[in-house]
């Protein structure tokens, strides 16, 4: 076992740009120069997602949801990738991707909404280049890797995202799409969140090596990123992604990162991590060193802070009464998307169950 | 006023216990404050409020186990209106849901729900129907009998039995529509909803029978009459179980069958402490070959020996029970014969010989049966080890034992006596390869130099893992701890 597979070493290859203590670094082959503005968003966007994500988990205590996949401390990772996307780029997430979500200008409450079961995504993932969650593990990589072969033959300047779990490496439909991308040299990044647990199962049950160095033996280059730094993140993907469009091929990034919360709201990590490990991990806090950052080059004052906060209040607020307001689906919609064009055994289905419906008193 | 009805938190689960109330009768609460910790199949979790106000009642009591479903909390918000509909997916959406999950979760080995890390588990809830409306004909008859009926057809069949069978033509749909996919009707026995419907009212006399498709195909293809049967399952419905014991009893008379049906029985659901335990228990005395030998000992010593040792300055603040001197008896054995602290590896097919000791302490706690360990026991000195040992006491009396501190275990000590029995066969905490139960001590008569005199006795019982211990070793450790304890001064010397 290496020492980097294991939990919370910092491995000699992590491309950093900014440290825990809020330390700009410079790193050889990734860098970035960012305007104020563009720093003052990304923290705006960071907060937020987190706020909507903790309103989540509380409406689900609350019986308001089924289920929540809560992304606490994975921001850095989601936004960092996330805001590196162009208009025109297609992303394909797992079912914890709700700060790409956001920057893909996806209502939260339509995220809510699936996680209520009240719609299947309820968004259209055409308009907003954004595929709707996938809850099977990994299989989001084949269709993302389609894709990116359809924009190489299309010829269109763009290139897919496809996100998914450390646990994800371990499944035959990621290792096959590592393989089609390779060999097709498809305009894919690879987007890796290794949160260090699959569910129960730590990293080091999963792989030998670390996992960015897996791409190498298909052939595309591999990285690994600090994926609590949303400065390094941004400019891992947005690099990868160049690379991509320009027809250079695919590239996995591992972000390395911490999944805070439980894998979701169904599963207590108290029962197979120790806390020592989490306390280790609150101090690579993805939030606290943007906001130190700014702090120590005035670019930001409290006052934005503050008001960054109550945004995020009023958000949290606002997704919480619009989620409450969900309409239930009209059980007749279920056969609405089944086929792209009308379809004559939905028709008689949808008769048919219509009919049984009348069937009922009141 | 609003009314906090108790959530379903891990995907299908049907109750939780109040572990600890956060607020109290008259305290503001704010939307998202922590109120309440429960306790599930699952974990221990916080529930934050969904409404701001006044706290007006707690309808639960701390340790109590409540069903999802049911109001734990009002609060007063202002408004005076009846409690309003407050939960969502675990009120009327989680009623559809069960429902749905009743009717079409194909079969499953058994009717008992099983938690699950992710995915729904069977839902047990209450499952309320809409009435129907009156049948066509405006008649409460039971359906007229198809007329189509094959002549080859058992002829005492009963109305509860599915009307689709794989008949030549679509029976019983009182849609008037042509079938237009005939070939799919004569191959398959399908159910549309609407045979569904006159199926579940087609039963006289009784109302519905309620019974998955799976169990009404099991029953058709085992002869069983479904009227004939009472249903164990959730809403009295007819599981698999039922179907199969309708054969394999014979049948009964109905005085003897109904003996014991009533209030007199308790049931109990397996779950938490006493699942993980019970899983724990089967998976040791299946894969580890016990055997259990017993020593008879003198302890008159050592219980003089406690009494002294009460008395020193540096035992002033512990607790010094036998249970230390057993402790300090295991540490020191276990040192001599390094084997019988050692762990079998059936993946890597190694015996791991543990260099340090995780002495654990089996407990009786509230919660159920929990093995903390002391660890690195080897290296505490006696008033550390009597130190860690009533720390451990204590945190597993106020049910605040952590998972880490059950972990790791190399050996065990079951102090069965402290229950007032002598002895027995205790099984052995996964991944170690003994355990010693310490019975009770008590007078007895014991020849000494050839007299029958009183003394202080008690049996030791030592269960080992076969595979990694043999007898000799086995028998070694128990008559040295044996040794230990008629004379303490043996500790010294081989400590």
């Amino acid at each position: 076992m290496t020492a980097d597979a294991s939990h919370g070493e910092a491995p000699p290859e992590f491309v950093q740009l900014l440290t825990p203590e809020g330390e700009r670094v410079q790193h050889p082959d990734y860098d970035i120069d960012l305007t104020p503005e563009e720093i003052r968003g990304l923290y705006r966007d960071l907060v937020l997602v987190r706020r909507v994500d903790l309103e989540a988990v509380a409406l689900q205590r609350q019986g308001e949801l089924g289920i929540w996949a809560s992304l606490l401390g994975q921001e850095a990772a989601q936004i960092g990738s996330g805001r590196a996307l162009t208009e025109a780029d297609m992303a394909f997430p797992t079912y914890r991707e709700h700060g790409v979500a956001w920057c893909r200008g996806v209502d939260p409450v339509n995220l809510l909404g699936l996680f209520r079961g009240v719609n299947h995504g309820g968004w259209d993932p055409a308009e907003h280049n954004f595929h709707l969650y996938t809850i099977v593990i990994g299989s989001q990589t084949l269709h993302a890797v389609g894709y990116a072969m359809g924009i190489q033959r299309d010829g269109a300047d763009a290139a897919t995202i496809v996100y998914f779990g450390d646990g994800a490496t371990s499944q035959g439909d990621v290792n096959e799409s590592f393989i089609w991308a390779s060999v097709f040299n498809a305009p894919v990044v690879f987007f890796c969140q290794n949160n260090q647990w699959a569910i129960s199962e730590p990293l080091e049950k999963q792989s030998r090596i670390p996992l960015y160095r897996r791409a190498s033996g298909f052939g595309f280059p591999g990285v690994r990123v600090d994926g609590n730094d949303v400065f390094a993140c941004l400019a891992v993907t947005r690099k990868a992604l160049a690379d991509a469009r320009s027809g250079q091929g695919p590239m996995l990034i591992e972000a390395f990162t911490y999944r805070m919360g439980a894998h979701t709201t169904s599963d207590d990590p108290t029962r197979y991590r120790v806390a020592a490990e989490l306390e280790a991990w609150k101090l690579k806090d993805p939030i606290e060193r943007v906001r130190s950052y700014m702090f120590k080059n005035q670019i930001a004052d409290q006052e934005f802070f503050d008001a960054i906060d109550a945004e995020a209040d009023d958000l949290g607020r606002d997704v919480r009464k619009r989620c409450l307001a969900l309409p239930d689906p009209e059980p007749l919609a279920i056969f609405d998307h089944v086929y792209a064009e009308p379809h004559r055994l939905m028709d008689e289905e949808r008769a048919q169950f219509g009919a049984y419906l009348e069937g009922f008193e009141g | 006023m609003k009314e906090f009805k108790l959530p379903d938190v891990g995907e299908g689960l049907t109750e939780a216990e109040i572990v600890r109330w956060h607020v109290k009768v008259g305290d503001l609460v704010k939307v998202n404050q922590i109120i309440v910790e429960i306790e599930t199949a699952k974990a221990v979790v916080e529930l934050p409020c969904p409404f701001e106000g006044v706290v007006a009642a707690l309808m639960a009591d701390e340790g109590e186990t409540v069903d999802v479903g049911r109001p734990i909390i009002s609060v007063d918000d202002g408004t005076d209106a009846g409690p309003g509909p407050v939960s969502g997916v675990s009120g009327s959406d989680s009623e559809r849901g069960a429902a749905l999950n009743d009717d079409m979760v194909p079969s499953l080995p058994k009717e008992e729900r099983q938690p699950v890390l992710v995915g729904y588990g069977v839902k047990m809830g209450t499952a309320k129907r809409r009435p129907r409306k009156p049948s066509p004909t405006g008649s409460a008859e039971p359906p007229a009998r198809p007329s189509t009926e094959p002549s080859g057809e058992p002829s005492a069949r009963s109305y509860a039995e599915p009307v689709a069978r794989p008949s030549a033509e679509p029976v019983a749909r009182p849609s008037a529509e042509p079938p237009t996919r005939s070939s799919a009707w004569k191959s398959e026995p399908v159910l549309t909803g609407t045979e569904a419907a006159v199926e579940t009212i087609a039963s006289p006399g009784r109302g519905a029978i309620l019974a998955k498709p799976p169990v009404r195909k099991l029953a058709r293809d085992l002869g069983v009459d479904l009227t004939a049967l009472t249903g164990t399952g959730p809403q009295g419905s007819i599981t698999r179980d039922d179907v199969h014991s309708a054969i394999d009893a014979p049948p009964a008379p109905a005085t003897a069958r109904a003996v014991r049906a009533g209030a007199d029985e308790e049931r109990i659901p397996v779950k938490g402490v006493r699942k993980a335990t019970a899983q724990a228990m089967v998976t040791s005395a299946f894969t580890a070959p016990h055997v259990t030998e017993f020593l008879q000992v003198d302890v008159t010593e050592t219980m003089d020996a406690v009494r002294r040792l009460r008395q020193l300055p540096d035992f002033a603040e512990v607790k010094v029970s036998p249970l230390l001197l057993v402790a300090k008896a295991v540490l020191v054995a276990a040192r001599r014969y390094p084997m019988i602290n050692a762990a079998w590896d059936e993946a890597a097919q190694e015996i791991v010989v543990k260099h340090y000791v995780n002495l654990g302490i089996a407990a009786a706690t509230p919660r159920g049966l929990l093995v903390p360990n002391v660890k690195d026991a080897h290296a505490l000195s006696l008033p550390d080890l009597a130190r860690a040992l009533g720390a451990l006491a204590e945190t597993a009396r106020a049910g605040r034992t952590q998972p880490a501190e059950m972990a790791g275990g190399t050996i065990t000590i079951t102090n069965v006596g402290v229950f007032g029995v002598d002895a027995g066969t205790p099984i052995l905490n996964p991944g170690e390869s003994a355990i010693l139960a310490f019975g009770q001590v008590r007078d007895m008569p014991w020849v000494v130099d050839g007299q029958i005199v009183p003394r202080k006795v008690c049996t030791l019982a030592l269960s080992f893992d076969h595979r990694v211990v043999d007898g000799e070793l086995g028998s070694l450790f128990l008559r040295d701890i044996g040794a230990m304890l008629q004379d303490p001064l043996r500790m010294l010397a081989w400590g």
